[in-house]
């Protein structure tokens, strides 16, 4: 423990990154610019997530990675020894233990309380990037709150689907002023960003921007008043645990087309076969 | 009657180089006005200049604004200028790739100015998206095609159904023509004739092409070296020039 400064950035990166993430919630949903560092990690492996998190972990927080829903997969494995490396934090993946949890993709299934700290790895944090390449003019764009082209991207869905397609990244706009990029969660998730307990923290390391959502937060997905937004996810129980309201995976699990449904929040699909709930596909 | 636009005394310049002096003129409601010139006489730096695009050094541009009477569109402010942009004022660019979004379908294109200014309702916009692309005769079929698959007359003829869709006072047209072959700019002449008799529109085209003044302006400003050398009534100043640039002007327009 000696080798590194605690949880490896140095005290004035830290001061930077605590002072976006304070102008972050003062302002929420806008993106706040900051000096992102070399990580020793690739772009896109949540570089970003994991500077807010640096920022925000004391020696007393329980911290927690998820990748997609689940605690045990590369990005959340690596992630996690990182910082238990760097700076000696209790880890765990129950969400209920933890006070500072960084995910990529998801929120958890149970519900956040008050004190714990909701770190987002965002890869692109503009969501008018497709839209319009000129990051001068979406900043322009943002200032002077014209949204009207959010809109033509759900146009376009519609158009060309019948419905809105967009299924993750899903855009929503943030106390009535900023349209903000949720990063690409799935939009069953969207309804659990507003008026959560939670402080929510987004990094987008690549991309040099950190914004975030107080608690208690009003965050509207955007939609038209004919074809309003819907989260939706795939129509069946968790094949593990039964399940009924959390978001699933889709596995294949032979060449003849079986397939099965499991809940993508591992710790959640856990907690409930320990608790005695089994599925139809439990051995 | 007040002048829908009022420009007066407007100066740009690119360092030593003048891009337009000292230009002024009134617009009134349901007038067309024309400035022709050769390339580089300042005529695209002048409409920019009164479209916002451009900050003149001197000068005012003054639009009779539908809620507070006339004001100076170069003091006012930017969001004020770019709301102006989405609702009572068009632009025309002569390349419809600049005013379009070549990877949004048709209807996406006619819609974005209505979704602009808080329109939310998807069968609605879709309606008039609908009604658009058929007054600018585009078949209805095609509102989901993207602009890339259409032919040049096409796409420039979606540019115009997309700025007018939000039923605009003052549109400025920069070489609306330029680029088609003969038969589609008269098709498309005939068209914006129409329109602009119909909506009772003001516009501004600069063009050099002199016939697409003859046929669609009221007035006409012939312009040179960024200064303004002849204005007046279009058959006027075109049977009757009395400068020597716009004598050499319409002389050099080849008789077939």
């Amino acid at each position: 423990m000696t080798e590194y400064n605690f949880a490896y950035l140095d005290e004035q990166t830290k001061r930077m990154i605590r002072r976006a993430i304070l102008k972050g919630l003062a302002i929420p949903g806008y993106q706040v610019p900051f000096a992102s560092r070399e990580m020793p990690m690739p772009y896109g492996w949540g570089t970003g997530g994991v500077q807010v998190s640096a920022a925000v972990l004391t020696p007393k927080d329980t911290f927690k990675v998820i990748d997609q829903g689940a605690d045990d997969t590369t990005n959340a494995v690596s992630i996690r020894t990182f910082f238990q490396r760097t700076a000696g934090v209790a880890t765990t993946t129950a969400t209920s233990d933890a006070t500072v949890i960084q995910t990529r993709h998801r929120i958890p299934e149970e519900p956040l309380h008050e004190g714990h700290i909701l770190v987002y790895q965002v890869p692109i944090p503009e969501p008018l990037r497709f839209l319009e390449p000129r990051e001068s003019e979406t900043r322009k764009m943002h200032s002077l709150e014209e949204y009207g082209l959010m809109h033509v991207k759900l146009y376009e869905d519609i158009s060309r689907h019948g419905h809105i397609a967009t299924s993750y990244a899903y855009p929503v706009k943030v106390e009535g002023r900023y349209v903000m990029d949720p990063s690409p969660i799935p939009k069953f998730d969207n309804p659990k960003l507003g008026d959560m307990a939670a402080i929510q923290l987004f990094g987008a390391g690549r991309e040099q921007r950190i914004y975030a959502l107080p608690p208690y937060t009003q965050v509207v997905s955007l939609d038209f008043e004919d074809h309003p937004f819907e989260a939706s996810k795939a129509d069946h129980p968790c094949g593990m645990c039964g399940a009924t309201d959390s978001y699933l995976d889709e596995l294949i699990i032979d060449d003849l087309g079986g397939r099965m449904f499991v809940c993508s929040d591992t710790d959640y699909c856990e907690a409930r076969q320990a608790a005695g709930h089994k599925g139809k596909d439990a051995a | 009657m007040t002048p829908l636009l009022s420009v007066q005394g407007i100066t740009k310049r690119y360092g030593a180089h003048i891009g337009c002096a000292d230009v002024s003129f009134d617009l009134y409601p349901g007038e067309v006005m024309g400035i022709v010139g050769e390339s580089g006489s300042g005529k695209s730096t002048l409409l920019n200049c009164m479209a916002g695009h451009l900050t003149p050094d001197a000068g005012h541009v003054v639009f009779d604004t539908r809620t507070d009477g006339p004001r100076d569109t170069i003091t006012m402010s930017e969001p004020e200028r770019r709301m102006l942009g989405r609702t009572d004022w068009a632009f025309v660019h002569q390349h419809a790739r600049d005013g379009l979004r070549m990877g949004v379908s048709a209807g996406g294109n006619v819609g974005e100015r209505l979704m602009a200014v808080g329109d939310r309702h998807y069968g609605d916009i879709r309606d008039k998206a609908m009604d658009w692309l058929g007054r600018v005769e585009i078949d209805a079929s095609r509102v989901d095609d993207r602009p890339r698959t259409f032919s040049g007359g096409m796409q420039q003829r979606l540019q115009i159904a997309r700025n007018l869709v939000t039923g605009p006072r003052l549109v400025f047209m920069d070489e609306p023509t330029g680029g088609l072959d003969v038969s589609v700019q008269a098709r498309l002449l005939d068209l914006l004739r129409g329109l602009v008799r119909d909506m009772g529109l003001s516009a501004i085209i600069v063009t050099h092409d002199l016939a697409v003044v003859r046929l669609l302006a009221d007035r006409l400003m012939v312009m040179k070296s960024g200064r303004v050398v002849e204005s007046g009534l279009t058959d006027q100043v075109l049977d009757d020039p009395q400068h020597a640039y716009s004598q050499l002007l319409v002389s050099s327009v080849l008789q077939v």
